[in-house]
């Protein structure tokens, strides 16, 4: 098939170099948790943990059996959505990597990142507003157009498809769950009503593609795909919830537990 | 609010129940909702199958509405349960105004669901291919009942706060 063609052209040079960036990334956090545990307290084991999790399963959806069954079948491209939007930024967002980047590096380039986190741009693009509408306003850009289909037959489309559904994961997920220092902490209520919304975007776009298959998409494919986006959706979702819910009820204890 | 006690430790539970009822309140109504949305998901959805995923008659509205109740219910489950902790470890839990609560928020979501979402939307129907009325009635008088005995429990609870601020005032 015509697409085929293409993306396994892409494919003789993008999976070796994915392969070196995964063993970049995992090798490059474990060395900076090291390091920043001799000089300061020692670097939880979870969040390396987490991490190595967070990064396998977002490479788990670009490279290997997923990835390649996933242009095929639509049901196997909405797992590999759900392990590279969904579970990988919730394991890398656990996995606290800006501040171990603030503990690893040295003062001036930590001032200088962290002067970066507070700059006006990305103060807008982590606003859970502006953070649910790049990712279900995204989601819905790519299913209910004919972005789907043609991200089929362009190799350049198809990773910044990709790409995308990545950062809009992660960062959706980093404005809702406070684990990294957030320079303008806004209200759980806030979180939670945008996050309400975003979830119910999610589960009216799941329907939709089961009434409407997205271009190219087959209808048996389309329903199959479309539950599977609702129900695993909550689940994962259900996790966010129980973080987001238990933070608030840590952040509420009263005054004289303290006292105890 | 006036009642609004500044230290915690001197209060009798009377008067924390009195203190947190509002939150009693919505700990229960938010309960109530996502206890009766997760009997109809688990019950009707997945083990009757009598009510459907997608019906092809359902209108772009029904998705939205359908799309924003289960969003709240699956969002008000936990954090319910979250707030009615929370109320445990302050000690102002009140059993009366919290199932006064649960029986408001499940009520309500019946009652919606049954008419606004099946019969106005058209989102779908209770049970497919037999006829409907037996089970629409029972489907909608008891959420009505259940919303009756929850506002009736509510101004139960309601009225002996008022007691309480009453008495209050005439002791100082």
């Amino acid at each position: 098939m015509h697409s085929d063609g293409h993306l396994h052209d892409g494919g003789t040079w993008f999976e070796p170099m994915l392969l070196v960036s995964i063993a970049f990334f995992i090798v490059i956090y474990i060395g900076a948790a090291a390091y920043s545990g001799r000089r300061f307290k020692k670097w939880p084991a979870s969040r390396t943990l987490f991490w190595i999790l967070g990064v396998m399963s977002g490479a788990s959806a670009l490279v290997g059996p997923i990835a390649d069954r996933a242009h095929m079948d639509f049901t196997v491209h909405m797992v590999g959505h759900l392990l590279l939007g969904m579970i990988a930024p919730i394991f890398l967002v656990l996995a606290a990597p800006i501040t171990l980047a603030l503990r690893t590096l040295d003062v001036q380039s930590a001032r200088r990142l962290s002067g970066i986190l507070k700059s006006w741009p990305l103060r807008i693009l982590s606003n859970p507003i502006s953070a649910s509408i790049l990712n279900i306003g995204g989601l819905w850009v790519l299913y209910a157009t004919g972005l789907y289909g043609a991200m089929q037959h362009h190799i350049i489309l198809h990773a910044l498809v990709h790409f995308h559904v990545f950062a809009a994961g992660y960062l959706f997920t980093a404005s809702m769950i406070y684990i990294d220092p957030v320079p303008h902490p806004l209200s759980f209520k806030f979180r939670m009503i945008v996050f309400a919304l975003s979830l119910a975007g999610h589960d009216i776009l799941s329907k939709y593609i089961y009434a409407h298959p997205p271009s190219g998409v087959l209808k048996e494919q389309a329903e199959s795909g479309g539950m599977l986006m609702y129900y695993a959706g909550d689940a994962v979702d259900l996790v966010l919830i129980l973080i987001l819910c238990y933070q608030w009820f840590k952040a509420t204890r009263p005054r004289e537990s303290l006292a105890v | 609010m006036e009642f609004k006690p500044r230290n915690h430790k001197d209060l009798s539970i009377t008067e924390k129940r009195y203190a947190y009822s509002a939150r009693n309140l919505w700990s229960g109504i938010l309960f109530g909702i996502g206890l009766i949305a997760f009997i109809d998901e688990a019950i009707f959805h997945q083990l009757l199958h009598w009510h459907h995923f997608y019906d092809k008659s359902t209108s772009n509205i029904g998705l939205i509405s359908d799309g924003l109740f289960h969003a709240l219910s699956w969002f008000a489950t936990v954090g319910s349960l979250f707030m009615f902790a929370d109320l445990r470890r302050r000690k102002g839990f009140w059993l009366k105004r919290w199932t006064g609560g649960v029986l408001l928020g499940a009520g309500f979501f019946q009652l919606y669901d049954g008419i606004v979402q099946h019969k106005l939307m058209g989102l779908h129907q209770i049970r497919y291919n037999v006829d409907i009325r037996p089970y629409d009635l029972i489907w909608n008088i008891t959420a009505a009942t259940m919303i009756l005995i929850g506002i009736v429990l509510i101004i139960q609870t309601r009225r002996s706060i008022l007691n309480v601020k009453a008495d209050n005032r005439h002791a100082q």
